[in-house]
């Protein structure tokens, strides 16, 4: 069988170590049996390691950040699209993923195809709305609040013990013991994200993940649950392992067929010693340890780029259990005219 | 040979790596006309700095407010925030595309009475009313919006000092969800306040309930808030309908819908994030449909909304006064806009685009304002084009709030000139000079000495 | 005014300081009058050099130079006098 030929725009390069998905997402593509890619890298900065590495990118262009507004950054889309003829975008850097999902129509039309959750789904879940969103589909979640200013972290006390978890709209957790804590946390969260900051429980308990795939019609393509085995000062995983946790498994169906879930996700869960799940939080994209689900047997990713172009994909039904996945950082070495060319002309 | 055209050397270093919340360079985006106005021309005739309204942009966006609610519900009225620009010319022009008048003071309250608007076309807001004002509002039958109950008793003195029927509603907050909550104004609805309110007035003889107000918040990105806050108010109507048989006429949402602009800490930029009027329409619209209140019964649903229909069609035009390098090697760039012409930049992230034509190369800039004060800061960081001395930028989307949160100091507030569908341009307000100044004040004997 | 003569100067307008390690990118006119420099040209001949070439008054760019020539001192790309 003659694979299908994708060009296939990536982003989040950043394989630092608070790791983007984009490489693993594009190690996994490369492994595809039926894909044969092209990989167009998609770089907010100059040093995103993804740009340098063998094997990894065909091609990067710069993108501007969001932050600059919808139309530089679909007109840079565009322009990428009109010399690289680009067949999907898997975005992977959650302050991106809301200028995806509005553009996801504009993009479709000149056959750029997205496979991301609905705005619905991504406002439901948002850290502000989680404890809606637990209510409505019957899944613990921590007690948290959103706050907007220093007035509002005095009255903390009256709905919370300390520790507690102060956290930023799309990135950031800190663990804080008292008020002057919270005012540390809520000045450095505030000056990268803005507001609101949110407020949660902290839940004491072991941190399990699940990878998962959801097709939009309320089927999971795919779900690889996992417990981190050591986990860096930033919080990511250094190591981890494929659990066999029916629970785990079925709580994540259960999500995905209310939700209707489509794309890629990744649930955070603590489990007690009760052997409770607390919902933590919810990604709205493949998490950064996806290579760990390829490895057990699952290539979320080549699924979701099948399901984005249409094509048919029958659910995965098992995975190896205990597969592990170690982290390592390795040193390339690059010259300075690569990083010239990137920089003068945005294009590697 | 023809020269080449100039312009600024600049050398910006390259930070490698390093989280750069601008990213890759974007055009910088020019604006040398406003409306077929060209920004030179205006600041010729008019002064620098002048602000400038677009007389089409009012009346366009009026238009489709409008439209997104009176297709969805039957029946519909604007009325006019005074607070948010009232300026004669502004209100005549709302006036005219059929808003009422909303005020929220004496002050306001007789300027829209001046600008022709029938007092049974006003609605009086705000926590404070004086006696004299309910009185005259009672008298021209004006729809008053009651705050708190000492105002509440005030108005049942008053009515029945008056022997005439007030007509009223009362302002609820609540939780729709967002945050802050805004309890500073009227009566909450979760704790039963509202309620006891609205039964107290039921039992009062001369004050009539017409009405009931809520305004959640101010710039809210979340259109849904709406939808709890219409569903809230219904219930009320509904309550009201049972016990007392009285049907409740109109339901007003208030306002606070956001506007383009990007708030200072918002990671996005307002033009992306900001709901339609559709949105927020949908969102209100659905949930009073959907209530339980009789069909035939349904409110007129009144709309407050001020900053989403100003908002655009405000532009203050100015000139660069001059270009320094702070101490840490940053460019910054002074403009003779101050905060105390644009009060919002404390909120805002202004845009500020060149009025001529610059070369695509930016530098990270400081933009301040000419007012010998450190708070006087217009963008913090922007990455800006390369303007010299004397040229002219526009900020635009500044209409609502800063033509009367404006400040008078160390200068003189400039004109305010009106671009009017007829193609003219028009002075609205006349720049101020010191006679302005010199009339209101009054020289003690013992100091009057030459 | 004379910039370090190790300072590396490519036609795209990027520059590359081998001493610190920053690297800088230039506008095209910045570009010319660091090559001019770099050519051991005094002030007035770099000067009379943009004057011939482009429309710009003299004392706006005195301004411009100066500070040009102050933001090199600042990241340290000129020889000490």
């Amino acid at each position: 069988m003659t694979k299908i030929k994708l060009n296939i725009g990536v982003t989040g390069l950043n394989n630092t170590d608070n790791p983007g998905p984009g490489v693993p997402v594009i190690r996994s593509l490369r492994e595809s049996k039926d894909l044969d890619v092209r990989i167009i890298g998609l770089a907010y900065e100059n040093l995103e390691p993804g740009i340098y590495m063998e094997n990894t990118v065909d091609k990067t262009y710069q993108i501007p950040y969001p932050s600059s507004g919808s139309q530089a950054f679909l007109d840079r889309i565009e322009y990428i699209h009109s010399k690289e003829n680009l067949n999907v975008i898997i975005p992977n850097f959650d302050a991106e993923l809301n200028t995806f999902m509005l553009a996801e129509a504009r993009l479709k039309e000149i056959g750029i195809n997205i496979y991301l959750p609905t705005l619905e789904q991504f406002e439901e879940r948002s850290k502000t709305n989680l404890p809606k969103f637990g209510e409505k589909y019957g899944i613990k979640v921590p007690f948290s609040k959103s706050i907007t200013s220093y007035a509002d972290i005095n009255n903390l006390r009256n709905h919370f013990d300390y520790p507690l978890l102060v956290k930023g709209k799309f990135y950031d957790a800190y663990l804080a013991y008292n008020p002057e804590q919270v005012i540390n946390h809520f000045n450095k969260i505030t000056a990268k994200w803005g507001v609101p900051v949110i407020i949660q429980e902290f839940i004491r308990g072991t941190e399990v993940n699940v990878v998962a795939l959801g097709d939009g019609e309320g089927n999971t393509i795919g779900a690889v649950p996992m417990r981190k085995q050591y986990i860096t000062d930033k919080g990511k995983a250094w190591g981890g392992i494929t659990l066999g946790d029916e629970k785990m498994l079925e709580i994540t169906k259960k999500l995905i067929k209310n939700t209707k879930w489509r794309g890629g996700m990744e649930l955070e869960m603590i489990k007690t010693i009760n052997n409770e799940y607390y919902l933590i939080e919810i990604n709205p994209r493949i998490p950064a340890w996806v290579y760990l689900a390829v490895g057990a047997g699952q290539n979320i990713p080549e699924a979701l780029v099948k399901l984005s172009m249409g094509m048919r994909v029958e659910p995965y039904k098992s995975y190896d259990i205990g597969k592990m996945f170690i982290r390592y950082s390795y040193d390339m070495i690059g010259d300075i005219s690569q990083f010239e060319k990137l920089s003068m002309t945005g294009e590697l | 040979m023809e020269k080449l055209k100039y312009e600024r050397p600049i050398i910006n270093k390259i930070n490698a790596g390093v989280p750069d919340k601008f990213g890759m360079k974007v055009r910088t985006q020019i604006m040398p006309k406003i409306e077929n106005h060209s920004v030179k021309e205006l600041i010729k005739n008019y002064g620098s700095p002048v602000y400038v309204i677009s007389e089409k942009i009012i009346r366009d966006t009026y238009k489709e407010a409008y439209q997104a609610f009176s297709t969805r519900y039957p029946k519909v009225q604007f009325a006019w925030s005074y607070k948010t620009n009232y300026l004669d010319a502004v209100c005549k022009i709302f006036h005219d595309e059929g808003s009422w008048a909303e005020v929220v003071s004496g002050f306001e309250y007789n300027k829209a009475l001046s600008n022709g608007v029938s007092g049974s076309k006003i609605i009086f807001n705000g926590p404070d009313k004086s006696d004299d004002d309910l009185e005259q509002a009672v008298l021209n039958n004006s729809f008053i919006h009651i705050d708190h109950f000492d105002e509440l008793y005030s108005l049942i003195k008053i009515s029945n000092r008056l022997k005439k029927t007030a007509k009223v509603a009362i302002r609820v907050n609540m939780d729709a969800g967002i945050y802050p909550q805004w309890d500073r104004f009227g009566f909450n609805y979760e704790n039963g306040e509202a309620w006891n309110a609205l039964n107290r007035i039921m039992l009062s003889e001369n004050l009539e309930l017409v009405g009931l107000h809520t305004h959640i918040g101010t710039y809210i990105m979340t259109a849904s808030a709406y939808g709890v806050a219409a569903a809230k108010l219904a219930d009320l109507a509904v309550r009201v309908q049972k016990k007392f048989n009285h049907t409740i006429k109109y339901i007003d949402l208030g306002g606070g819908f956001a506007s383009k602009n990007t708030l200072k800490g918002a990671y996005l930029p307002g033009k992306d994030t900001c709901p339609s009027f559709d949105d927020y329409a949908e969102s209100m619209t659905n949930a009073l449909i959907n209530s339980e209140i009789e069909p035939d019964k349904l409110p007129t649903l009144f709309l407050e909304t001020g900053r989403a229909l100003i908002d655009d069609a405000g532009y203050i035009i100015g000139t660069v006064l001059a270009n320094k390098r702070l101490a840490n090697g940053r460019r910054s760039t002074i403009i003779d806009v101050g905060v105390n012409l644009l009060f919002t930049s404390f909120w805002y992230e202004h845009d500020v685009l060149p009025a001529q034509e610059t070369s695509q190369q930016t530098e990270d800039t400081t933009i301040y304002g000419p007012l010998c004060m450190n708070i006087d800061v217009i963008r913090a960081a922007i990455q800006f084009p390369l303007l010299q001395k004397d040229d002219n930028f526009v900020i635009p989307r500044i209409g609502a709030y800063n033509m009367t949160q404006w400040m008078q100091f160390i200068t003189l507030r400039p004109n305010i000139i009106l671009l009017g569908v007829d193609g003219n341009v028009h002075v609205i307000r006349e720049k101020e000079t010191s006679e302005t100044f010199k009339n209101a004040e009054k020289m003690p004997k013992h100091l009057d000495k030459k | 005014m004379k910039l370090k003569s190790n300072i590396a100067i490519s036609d795209s307008g990027f520059i590359f300081d081998p001493v610190s390690g920053d690297s800088y990118t230039l506008n095209p006119i910045g570009k010319e009058i660091l090559s001019l420099l770099k050519g051991n040209k005094s002030d007035k001949e770099i000067s009379d050099f943009i004057f011939e070439k482009y429309d710009i008054e003299e004392s706006i760019f005195e301004k411009n130079y100066y500070d040009f020539i102050g933001m090199l001192s600042h990241h340290n790309l000129l020889e000490e006098l």
